[in-house]
């Protein structure tokens, strides 16, 4: 023990009772280490968002553990009391669409976060301005999110899900609405900060230009994972 | 932790100023409701005030002079004088009519007042300009509301007068302006019927033998003057002398002249209590009704900012945002939209109230109470918002 990143274990989830029944998620195993990216891949319905979902502490699983960053935060029906403490300190989200809040500029979008963990003004600000900067928008730090282009919005919604250093990063599509170039970008962030502040991500995608970026692919198909050896494709 | 109400005002401010001035509108309508309310009631005060009088004595078992009619002799007065503690007793006419000048006319209420001193009771208390009636006939003295001037000559009736005197604040219980004339004129004026009518009634006395006997010289006369002159008043105004309660005064003249007689305290219950009652429900129902379409407006603009920023809520509470942050953000937007409004009522009111043709009394009291509405109706707008805002699901915020 002692390994961190995030465990799940035999992981199922069922909507509704009886005949109208759907098994979204059957015994999903998945283990993925601090510091590295995994790819979750699978077809539309297969079950990608409802075990982000499950792992991002905003639906209760029907069964199974999981284990994030050696905390248990659910198993077989317990689970921990805070969730919206653990999704504040545990976890970092990354949408498809940027979802940036429409009446606070680029680096109070990042640095509301910390604000909210009861940082001082100043420091959040300053640690905002810091992530912005590591992942090139510093510049439009000031601006609002109606004034940043697709890509630029999607850096600062990356660095609202990094700022407070979670040990999880949960990315659903993050690169659908992104040209392959911003894309590429995109993933080479989530890679670098895996690395620098030893976070396990999970990305969540259909989309064919990055998946041989990944090492480790989950593949996903109404709601049973395989894993499978990704390409790799460097960012080492 | 940042403002988040105040920065989405910032970002959305127009939307705010737009649905504030709109609001701040509605907000001085009612202000200026509840003004036109104290107006009355003050108008009332000041009508008493300005009578001068400790007791009005009235006829019997009626809620006279001002809220019903009364008819009294006109030489009741001295006997009523005679009565220990009375200081002044003064016979006085009320009669609400259309006064001419030329040819406009102004609703106005025209007040006889006995010959004497100024200070006498039912006299105008105070002038403005010009000096009070001195002669027994055909002078006035008119409020300022009236719009009549100094040397104006008045058609009452028949009879013309000359405005000597401008007063101020001298209005009715309805806002009527007074005029004030001479009691005599005022009887007059009461009871004057027409010429036509006059003819008539002396052929009729004329016609009759009890009236017209060749063996009593002068009694036909007699008989057709008694017919044309009015020896009633509405109400006799008594000042008591220091040292006496007004029910000390009144009880004897209620048991031994079989009068109704009415302090201050009991005219102003029937003043306020029952003249402008009916008035004032009707100021309450439109408050209530301007309360609620107020309520309606901050309830649907609060409901759409937040229906914009559902998503965005969503986000929030993904990222660990609790429910009281984000419900104190949409009651902070409700209660600024609310100072909003109330900032631009307030200074609608102030501005628009000289406008009116009655009497806006704009109490502070009114305004504070006012304000504190309008704070408790903007947190109840937001409820339905909170509620849901807080029924959004933070799981909406993924695919
Ligand atoms: N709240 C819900 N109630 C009932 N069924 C649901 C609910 N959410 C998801 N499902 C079902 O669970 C299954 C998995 O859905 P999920 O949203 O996880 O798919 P997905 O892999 O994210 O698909 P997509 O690629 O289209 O986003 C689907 O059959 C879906 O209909
Ligand atoms: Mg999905």
């Amino acid at each position: 023990m002692g390994a961190g990143g995030i465990r799940i274990a035999n992981l199922s989830k069922r909507f509704g009772e009886g005949d109208t029944a759907v098994l979204a998620l059957k015994e999903v195993n998945m283990e993925v280490a601090p510091g590295e990216v995994v790819g979750l891949i699978g077809p539309s319905g297969s079950g990608k968002s409802t075990l982000l979902k499950c792992l991002g502490a905003v639906i209760d699983p029907t069964a199974g553990r999981m284990i994030l960053n050696d905390t248990v935060i659910y198993d077989d029906g317990w689970k921990v009391r805070d969730l919206r403490a653990l999704r504040r300190d545990q976890i970092g989200f990354v949408f498809q669409a940027p979802y940036l809040i429409p009446f606070l500029d680029a680096t109070d979008n990042v640095a509301l976060l910390p604000m909210l963990a009861g940082v001082a003004n100043g420091e959040a600000r300053r640690r905002a301005r810091e992530l912005l900067a590591a992942l090139d928008v510093q510049h439009r730090a000031e601006a609002m999110p109606t004034r940043l282009s697709g890509g630029e919005q999607q850096r600062v919604a990356i660095a609202r899900g990094l700022i407070n250093r979670p040990p999880v990063i949960l990315a659903d599509e993050p690169t659908a609405p992104l040209d392959s170039q911003r894309a590429m970008v995109v993933i080479r962030i989530l890679n670098d900060m895996a690395k620098r502040f030893e976070t396990a991500v999970i990305v969540v995608t259909h989309d064919q230009k990055i998946i041989p970026t990944f090492k480790r692919i989950y593949h996903i198909r109404d709601g049973v994972t395989h894993e499978e050896a990704g390409a790799g494709l460097g960012f080492d | 932790m940042i403002s988040l109400a105040g920065r989405d005002i910032l970002h959305a401010w127009g939307k705010f100023i737009f649905t504030g001035v709109g609001l701040g509108l509605l907000i001085g309508v009612t202000l200026i409701m509840a003004g036109v309310y104290r107006g009355m009631i003050d108008d009332g005060k000041v009508l008493l005030d300005s009578s001068g009088a400790d007791l009005w004595v009235v006829q019997k078992d009626t809620l006279g002079p001002y809220a019903e009619s009364s008819s009294l002799p006109d030489d009741l007065w001295r006997s009523i004088r005679a009565v220990p503690g009375v200081a002044q007793a003064a016979n006085a006419t009320f009669l609400t009519m259309q006064v001419r000048k030329g040819d406009r006319d102004v609703r106005a209420m025209v007040v006889g007042i006995a010959a004497g001193d100024p200070g006498t009771p039912g006299w105008p208390p105070h002038l403005v300009a010009g000096r009070q009636i001195t002669r027994g006939h055909y002078e006035a003295v008119a409020d300022l509301a009236t719009g009549f001037g100094l040397g104006d000559v008045l058609k009452i009736r028949r009879n013309h007068y000359t405005v000597v005197g401008l007063a101020r604040r001298m209005v009715s219980s309805n806002g009527d302006p007074i005029v004030f004339i001479p009691l005599k004129d005022a009887q007059e004026a009461q009871f004057l019927k027409d010429n036509d009518a006059i003819l008539m009634q002396r052929r009729r006395t004329e016609a009759n033998p009890a009236f017209n006997r060749p063996g009593v010289p002068g009694l036909l006369d007699a008989v057709t003057a008694s017919q044309t002159t009015n020896n009633s008043v509405n109400a006799v105004l008594v000042r008591i002398r220091p040292g006496f309660t007004p029910e000390e005064v009144a009880e004897p003249i209620r048991r031994w002249k079989r009068l109704t007689v009415y302090d201050r305290a009991q005219m102003e219950d029937i003043l306020i209590g029952k003249l402008i009652r009916t008035s004032s429900q009707q100021i309450g129902m439109f408050l209530a009704i301007l309360a609620i379409v107020s309520a309606a407006i901050v309830a649907f603009i609060i409901y759409t900012l937040t229906m914009d920023k559902i998503r965005e809520i969503a986000v929030l509470k993904l990222i660990g945002t609790r429910n009281r942050t984000i419900a104190a953000m949409i009651v902070q937007q409700a209660l600024v939209l609310g100072v909003i409004g109330f900032v631009v009522g307030k200074i609608t009111a102030t501005f628009a109230a000289p406008l009116f043709p009655k009497h806006v009394l704009l109490m502070p009291s009114d305004s504070i109470a006012g304000f504190f509405a309008v704070l408790a109706i903007c947190m109840l707008a937001s409820v339905v918002s909170i509620r849901m805002a807080l029924q959004v699901d933070p799981a909406e915020a993924i695919g």
